[in-house]
């Protein structure tokens, strides 16, 4: 019952919102419901609900192990929001924060989904929820990159409702009732008709690969990260690509019990180091440092799916990831969002020197930098080498050397970015914006709080998340 | 009842061929449309032995929402727009034609290779819908107006629905709902969309998208 208050809470949220008469005190719905929601999510992570088997919603080890960290980011994000929604006064807020909140809600119904049907509408959902988050900016580029996120986004989704059909079928072609439920699914095992696993298979990974933004599929990402504001590159790349993770996680283990895993896992190997390579090359090339973020989060959903494909403790290591790259890359969104905002631009052909111009925000923006490239003592480098460790653990020599040389490229092209925007003689224009703009507390704390989060979860990885990863990785593979 | 059923997924079929040889807009919103209509009566015919409320229910809203509210945001998107035809597409309507064509060929053959229950042996619904996602991606990759893409993109979603009536006795009605209801709201956000990237642009081509890139 609590645990469909968190998707209800920011659902009523929502129409609050879009209710409320103020356009200045409206922001305040973000941090207020966030909170909300967190304190749920926690108490439910600290109380883990009992989930009956056949429930087609619901709090299970999954949800526990990956929801708290998409909770933890939204309610930092709502924080910035509203010193945020104060500077951008010119622009109507009322279908930004709803839109906002909306996603939230679906977000939690997505990643509680235990039956297929039911996480399909969800993830469907929520892809339409973001639309007006995207194009927030009224800008044609904007409209541009709208145009592109649905039309790219709406096929993949159509692709996963078309793999959620044949592995429907194959169900009822070994014999099943037409139960869609995980748990049924996973009971049936080698009972599934297995060319049509297989066929689901390969439609729901391109379908939620698309949403997650795993190439091939990922063009959408660099336009649409690139032109939306900084709390929606966050909110995008650190809980929508999730629910598209913990799907295929789900699906996973359903194409593992019918007997097909090796092929699964061959697959998402080869997908995860080709995106890792594609973002490496992308990330040598951009000269806008919005679209850099866009390609390092292509190269970590590659990390993602590479740990995913690695057995029992390449799983948990990539829910480790989850975290440690939804907390980093929010850092990283937020701060980017303030150096954008004080520039006036997101390209390398116009933005330098921004370390004399926002000097708080640049140096997150640095810190955040070595951190999602995997510098100790942050959380990514801990979630990385257990990805490598399981990797060399499970025979795969060669995909871990490709590993590290994509991470080694894809650092390269980061620092290059980076310290290309922070490093030199500020521009006068930059510096005339960077007197508009003031690096005010509340516009840099969020950031700040994120990284600190990251540390925080390498140096000390609580139990209770440990524990966590380890039951969810439990409920994925409950024949070991 | 298999019989006319099949004869309602063969017209679909051919209704994908006559979209793709279409390059005036209305006469192709009007073939989405016919082949929306068809869809929506086909649970009827499938289930025709022991038909309940949510069969009814299904195929009502599947008439309404494919053969109806669709196309009529659609005119009214193309009417917005001021365009009425597709000039220089990406890929020609004949190359087109006959890559659907072939396509369909090799639905039917390809449909014959894979397992089905006996029950579902005689039907055509898997080499239709097998034709028509195809033909959905030719449009949406062959077209250049935003309007030919959406129309493509609903062809698309035709094909999967004529796959999900293998399933719509095993299905409950909350995935079939789903279905229609995001699919009306993708649409009608695709329409607000259009209506935007014409103020924003002058022009329904999304050749003149070209902003973003690396």
């Amino acid at each position: 019952m609590t645990a469909t208050l968190l998707i209800f809470i920011p659902i009523a949220g929502a129409v609050l919102a879009a209710l409320w008469p103020d356009h200045r005190t409206r922001p305040w719905f973000l941090p207020i419901v966030g909170f909300a929601h967190m304190a749920l999510c926690f108490r439910l992570l600290l109380n883990p609900p009992s989930v009956s088997p056949e429930a087609w919603m619901g709090f299970d080890a999954l949800a526990a192990a990956v929801l708290p960290a998409v909770s933890l980011l939204f309610f930092v994000c709502g924080c910035y929001a509203v010193p945020y929604l104060g500077i951008r006064q010119e622009r109507p807020n009322r279908v930004f924060v709803a839109s906002l909140l909306a996603v939230l809600g679906l977000l939690s119904a997505g990643h509680q989904a235990r039956h297929l049907g039911v996480l399909w509408i969800a993830t469907e959902a929520v892809t339409l929820a973001a639309v007006p988050l995207l194009h927030f900016n009224n800008t044609p580029r904007a409209f541009e990159a709208t145009w592109k996120y649905l039309l790219v986004g709406g096929t993949g989704i159509a692709l996963s409702l078309l793999g959620s059909f044949c592995l429907g079928y194959s169900s009822l072609h070994g014999g099943g009732e037409g139960d869609l439920t995980f748990v049924a699914l996973i009971a049936q095992g080698t009972g599934l008709s297995r060319p049509w696993v297989l066929a689901a298979w390969v439609l729901l990974l391109v379908g939620y690969g698309t949403k997650m933004g795993l190439a091939p599929m990922h063009t959408w990402k660099p336009d649409a990260y690139g032109e939306a504001s900084g709390i929606v590159g966050a909110i995008l790349a650190g809980g929508v690509t999730t629910v598209a993770f913990t799907a295929i996680l789900r699906i996973h283990s359903v194409v593992d019990s019918a007997g097909e895993g090796h092929v699964a896992d061959r697959t998402l190997l080869a997908i995860g180091l080709f995106s890792m390579a594609a973002a490496a090359l992308f990330l040598l090339g951009t000269r806008n440092y919005k679209r850099m973020l866009a390609y390092s989060s292509i190269e970590h959903m590659g990390i993602l799916s590479i740990g995913a494909s690695l057995g029992a403790p390449g799983v948990w290591a990539a829910l480790f990831h989850v975290w440690s790259n939804s907390l980093t890359k929010g850092a990283l969104f937020l701060s980017a969002g303030n150096i954008r905002r004080a520039a006036g631009s997101p390209s390398l052909n116009d933005v330098r020197g921004m370390a004399h111009v926002v000097p708080r925000s640049a140096a997150i923006f640095v810190a955040g930098m070595f951190a999602i490239t995997a510098c100790p003592p942050f959380g990514p480098f801990f979630s990385e080498l257990k990805i490598l460790g399981a990797a060399l653990q499970t025979g795969h020599g060669l995909a871990a050397a490709g590993f590290l040389v994509c991470l080694l490229f894809a650092f390269f092209g980061l620092t290059r970015v980076v310290f290309a925007v922070v490093d030199g003689r500020p521009r006068p224009a930059a510096k005339a914006g960077g007197k508009r703009f003031r690096e005010t507390f509340a516009l840099i704390a969020p950031p700040l709080l994120l990284l600190v989060l990251s540390l925080w979860l390498g140096l000390f990885t609580p139990l209770i998340l440990r524990n966590m990863w380890t039951a969810a990785v439990a409920q994925l593979f409950p024949h070991p | 009842m298999i019989a006319a059923l099949n004869l309602l997924v063969g017209l679909a079929m051919g209704l994908n061929l006559v979209a793709l040889g279409s390059s005036r807009l209305p006469s192709l919103i009007r073939t989405v449309a016919t082949q929306g209509v068809a869809l929506g009566l086909m649970p009827l015919l499938l289930e025709s032995h022991h038909l309940d409320w949510r069969i009814v229910l299904v195929a009502m809203a599947t008439v309404a929402g494919k053969g109806f509210v669709i196309p009529s945001l659609l005119r009214r998107a193309m009417r917005a727009a001021n365009i009425e035809r597709e000039i220089q597409p990406f890929i020609g309507l004949v190359p087109s034609l006959l890559l659907g064509a072939g396509g369909t060929i090799a639905a039917v053959a390809l449909a014959g290779a894979l397992p089905l229950l006996p029950e579902h042996a005689g039907l055509l619904l898997v080499p239709g819908a097998l034709a028509s996602v195809l033909t959905g991606f030719i449009l949406l990759i062959g077209r250049s107006k935003a309007i030919s893409q959406v129309c493509g993109y609903l062809v698309l979603e035709n094909g999967i629905y004529l796959f999900g009536l293998l399933l719509i006795k095993a299905t409950p009605l909350l995935v079939e709902a789903g279905v229609l209801l995001d699919l009306t709201v993708g649409v009608f956000v695709l329409g607000i969309i259009i209506d935007r990237i014409q103020r924003a642009f002058d022009s329904l081509d999304t050749r003149k998208l070209t902003a973003l890139h690396e």
